[in-house]
């Protein structure tokens, strides 16, 4: 294909740090494509990455309507970034309705680049304007740097000759506006070119007509007056030599249970049932055949977690996915694979409750039902993720656990970490810790009696598997005698389990890290404890608080159960702790309740989460009540 | 607990029913038909060839549900309707184990609906035997999805006013590739329907009349006793006519899609124009299967349909190999992934 080549003229470019751009459309304008472009191409350009989609639970909402907006936000920069930016710099607005719904979240002096097209009557009108209002005209927005392009007609000229129907050549405007960032930002389109001819192999034509899409755009930057006085920016990479991958946090679960499956040498099942925002983990397992791994779509919760018990008592490694409705459907067969003492993975992607809630929104909202949402006294082990990367560390620690403990372990991640992404350095198998199932030996006649219940020096009972010789027992889930596993509704016998079950959880204690203090000084005058997906926002926070010169910590908890042993230790080095969360304040009620002491509890319930300008603010607030 | 005094035996040594038997004490009350169904399961398992390591009896919640306890091999009492999917669990991952699933009317129809009927489409190699007391005896007597429309108990005091499930019928429309029926009492038939549900490749499901002594006593009494049972029931046997009565003498026959009885001294029809059995065929077992709803014909035993379709495992396990046709996926390759990049200079 050709390109008219025209000079450039000579445009400055500027260096910047970080960059948040935000990408908004109407939900079939493309802009989860363009954003998961855009950071591939920023990624493979060495860039420090993260990225967020956000996106209507609707497949198609009414187009052009404030409900239907589609947005992928990402911040890229030359240090490291934790969040997608609290605010973003860049807004592409297809539409009205997408600048209606974002232009809260962009920087005052921000640049808004504007799809003309999508600025028109009908879609002012179905954006909920008023009559006659239009904001790229009426000057309210004239705090920030507006560019309105004519998108659509631009990519229209590109592609008339191109061969394809008006509607095929209308979807490819995501493209151009494409093209135009990556000249905005002085980066390469060739990845995106690649991109483009893998996915569209049987249909050149469309893949040229998306790059030609693109150029159009690219090119439309060097040749129009429009970006004069703006010029173009330039982010410096920054990421060390060697292999990357960009991964969500969903696909990081999945990725982390095959290769713990791996290193424990047993064989990886996934029973699970389709849930928003947790189903890429069944998605991504059901790809991973190559890998000996079984996924089962269940008929509903309950079967998927109650299959992966039996593939668990079978001697598989086995998981279950879920999000909150289908936790807490998942409840009675926890209690189960409390009470049979197997291992299990339960990954539970938080999303907003109660009911079906906000199901694309995420939330920490479960950590209560994680901790105690059983029957009887069923203590489990609780671990929460932080990041997309963290994800796979903390999956993989609960995979261990589980195996090396004999437990079900509920694993939480959110909604904001399943669909986030950043750039991981390839690990290396030797640096993942070994697994050690304890599979119980045969037996021969003569030997002694096994005894199904019968508990190492950490309470825990060892995993005898069918087609095991000698070892044929029946376990359930009525009480057991202790060591037999005979059925017994004897009363002490009862407190003794219940004891030795407990006893069992918190000694996990000894086998987990010591709590760290991830970014501030050892002792202080105020500890921002987290937990989970609010770990960006406030490390960047706490950065910047530390750059004032205030005495803060962060400290940020993945064991919540058991707590690592000095927890109590190190909250009692500062004269203040503050527990931002993403519920109605849950981790804050457990820290009080554990150690005596009263934190200052920071919530948000909104379905987004922290941003770093909120953490900061309120440590600033704490900070001053603390000195008066 | 356990079968720790049970002398093992290696194979091909041949295994009596003692062998299955564990030491635990059945704790069904006295002249319950569980106790029948236990004595001919382990009189069955030792003819299958099959270790006792290597079979498995899952079960969920209901007095039926306590047989794992009393059989010496691997064993595990589940929750209430949850057997099934955890055998399908257990049979993914370790196809080679023979696993068996007990249940009742209430785990399998009522609290297990859901799993049962999905279950079945999936077709795992699963055994599964249903106690069928058309009662909840556990929680001592309310009525269960099968039982009979008026009867009284506890919970319907006026009498049961929802329609019962017609468990053939559940099993065909479900896509189930194998169904059959047995009595308690019939040990030597119950003997023979448990090893063809144990030699067939799919989800068996044998639906056994189990009487409960105390909360549905004699709800099979026209099935069962010795003067009523031969007019009452037929035992259907492949390619054999539809032939049942005390002399033999009546039989049954379609006409069209409608099976009539005929008498076979007094109509004018001879053998050759009755009903062969043929258990391929889904329409025919559709229909036997409807025998249930209607008094004027006999209540069917004996295995109803069996299909040769490939289990779930099987399948899963044809899409593993493809996949690793091209070689076993390593723990680098999985790490790397697929798209995974370079950067060559540090800034």
């Amino acid at each position: 294909m050709t390109d008219k080549k025209k000079t450039p003229r000579q445009v400055n470019v500027t260096s910047k740090t970080s960059v948040s751009v935000l990408f908004a459309g109407d939900s079939g304008d493309g802009m989860q494509l363009t954003g998961t472009q855009f950071a591939n191409t920023v990624a493979i350009h060495g860039s420090e990455l993260n990225t967020f989609p956000n996106f209507p639970s609707e497949i198609r909402a009414p187009a052009g309507t404030v409900a239907g907006v589609s947005g992928f936000q990402l911040q890229f920069s030359s240090k490291p970034v934790y969040t997608p930016g609290a605010r973003f710099d860049v807004m592409v607005a297809m539409n009205s309705a997408a600048l209606k719904a974002n232009l809260k979240n962009l920087h005052r002096g921000g640049i808004i680049i504007a799809g003309t097209e999508g600025f028109d009557e009908k879609n002012l009108k179905l954006a909920g304007y008023p009559e006659g209002a239009n904001p790229l005209h009426d000057g309210s927005l004239d705090n920030y740097i507006v560019f309105p392009v004519p998108i659509l007609q631009l990519t229209r000229e590109a592609l008339k000759e191109s061969g394809l129907s008006s509607k095929e050549i209308d979807r490819c405007k995501n493209m151009f506006v494409l093209g135009l960032l990556y000249w905005l930002y002085t980066l390469p389109f060739e990845g995106t070119m690649e991109t483009m001819y893998a996915k569209f192999k049987k249909n050149v034509w469309m893949a040229e007509a998306n790059i030609k899409a693109m150029k159009a755009g690219y090119f439309f930057g060097d040749e129009t007056e429009l970006f004069a006085n703006l010029g173009r920016f330039d982010i410096s990479p920054h990421k060390q030599h060697g292999i990357y991958r960009r991964v969500t946090g969903n696909e990081a679960c999945a990725i982390a249970l095959t290769a713990a499956s791996r290193k424990a040498g047993l064989e990886l099942f996934l029973g699970s049932y389709p849930i928003t925002p947790a189903t890429e983990i069944l998605q991504t397992l059901a790809k991973k055949k190559k890998y000996g791994v079984k996924t089962f779509q269940a008929e509903d919760e309950i079967a998927g977690i109650v299959s992966s018990i039996g593939a668990a008592y079978g001697g598989a490694l086995a998981a279950t996915s879920t999000s909150g409705p289908g936790l807490a459907l998942k409840i009675e067969a926890l209690g189960l694979a409390v009470i049979l003492e197997i291992p299990l993975v339960v990954i539970n992607v938080q999303r907003g409750g109660p009911s079906t809630g906000l199901p694309t929104k995420p939330e920490q909202s479960d950590l209560f039902m994680a901790l105690y949402g059983r029957h009887g006294e069923a203590p489990l082990p609780v671990i929460a993720a932080c990041s997309p990367v963290d994800c796979f560390y903390t999956t993989y620690e609960a995979a261990r656990i589980a195996v090396e403990h004999m437990t079900p372990v509920i694993c939480l991640s959110d909604g904001y970490l399943a669909l986030s992404s950043e750039p991981w350095k390839v690990e290396s198998p030797d640096n993942l810790a070994d697994i050690t199932p304890r599979f119980q030996p045969p037996r021969e006649p003569e030997d002694a009696p096994y005894l199904p219940y019968k508990r190492d020096a950490r309470q825990v009972r060892s995993w005898a598997i069918p087609g095991t010789k000698g070892l044929e027992h029946r376990i359930g889930g009525l009480e057991k005698q202790h060591e037999t596993g005979n059925v017994s509704h004897d009363p002490e016998n009862h407190e003794l389990m219940t004891r030795l079950r407990e006893e069992k959880i918190a000694r996990i204690a000894d086998s987990i890290p010591l709590q760290s203090i991830d970014n501030g000084p050892l002792k202080g005058d105020l500890l921002v404890l987290g937990w989970g997906s609010t770990y960006g926002a406030i490390k960047t926070a706490v950065e910047q608080a530390l750059e004032k010169g205030h005495s803060v910590a962060h400290a940020h908890l993945r064991y919540i159960h058991p707590f690592p042993k000095n927890l109590g230790e190190i909250l009692g080095n500062y004269k203040q702790v503050m527990i931002p969360e993403l519920n109605n304040g849950q981790l804050v009620h457990v820290i009080r309740d554990t150690f005596l002491i009263a934190p200052e509890s920071y919530t948000k319930v909104q379905g987004v989460p922290f941003n770093e300008m909120e953490i900061l603010t309120k440590i600033t607030d704490l900070l001053k009540e603390l000195k008066s | 607990m356990t079968d720790t005094d049970r002398t093992m035996k290696t194979l091909p040594a041949p295994l009596t029913a003692k062998d299955f038997a564990s030491d635990q004490e059945p704790k069904w009350c006295p002249g319950c038909g569980d106790h029948s169904v236990l004595q001919q399961l382990k009189q069955v398992l030792p003819e299958l060839g099959v270790a006792p390591e290597n079979i498995v009896f899952l079960s969920g919640i209901g007095c039926s549900s306590r047989l794992p306890y009393y059989l010496a091999t691997y064993g595990v009492h589940g929750i209430h309707g949850r057997a099934l999917p955890m055998a399908t669990g257990l049979k993914i991952a370790r196809p080679e184990l023979s696993v068996w699933v007990g249940t009742g009317d209430g785990d399998a129809l009522s609290i297990g609906g859901n799993h049962f009927i999905h279950t079945l489409r999936r077709n795992p190699d699963l055994n599964v035997v249903l106690f069928n007391n058309e009662i909840y005896g556990l929680t001592k007597g309310q009525y269960s999805p099968t039982s009979k429309i008026g009867l009284k108990t506890v919970t319907s005091p006026s009498g049961v006013i929802d329609h019962p499930f017609n468990t053939a019928a559940l099993t065909i429309g479900s896509g189930g590739t194998f169904f059959a029926r047995a009595f308690d009492r019939d040990g030597k038939l119950l003997r023979a329907i448990l090893k063809r549900a144990a030699e067939h490749k799919g989800t068996a499901l044998v639906e056994i009349y189990q009487n409960c002594p105390i909360f549905n006593n004699a709800a099979f009494e026209a099935f069962a006793t010795l003067d009523s049972k031969a007019d009452n029931t037929i035992y259907v046997e492949q390619g054999k006519p539809l032939v049942f009565g005390k002399n033999k003498n009546r039989g049954v026959m379609l006409d069209g899609f409608t099976p009539i009885v005929v008498d076979l001294d007094k109509d004018e029809f001879s053998t050759s124009d009755l009903w062969l059995h043929d258990e391929s065929d889904i329409n025919k077992a559709s229909i036997l299967a409807r025998f249930a709803d209607d008094d004027s014909l006999p209540r069917p035993i004996g295995v109803f349909y069996a299909e040769d379709r490939i289990t779930y495992e099987d399948a899963l396990a044809a899409q593993i190999q493809d996949a690793q046709k091209a070689g076993y996926g390593t723990l680098e390759e999985l790490l790397k992934g697929e798209n995974s990049y370079e950067i060559k200079s540090a800034s």
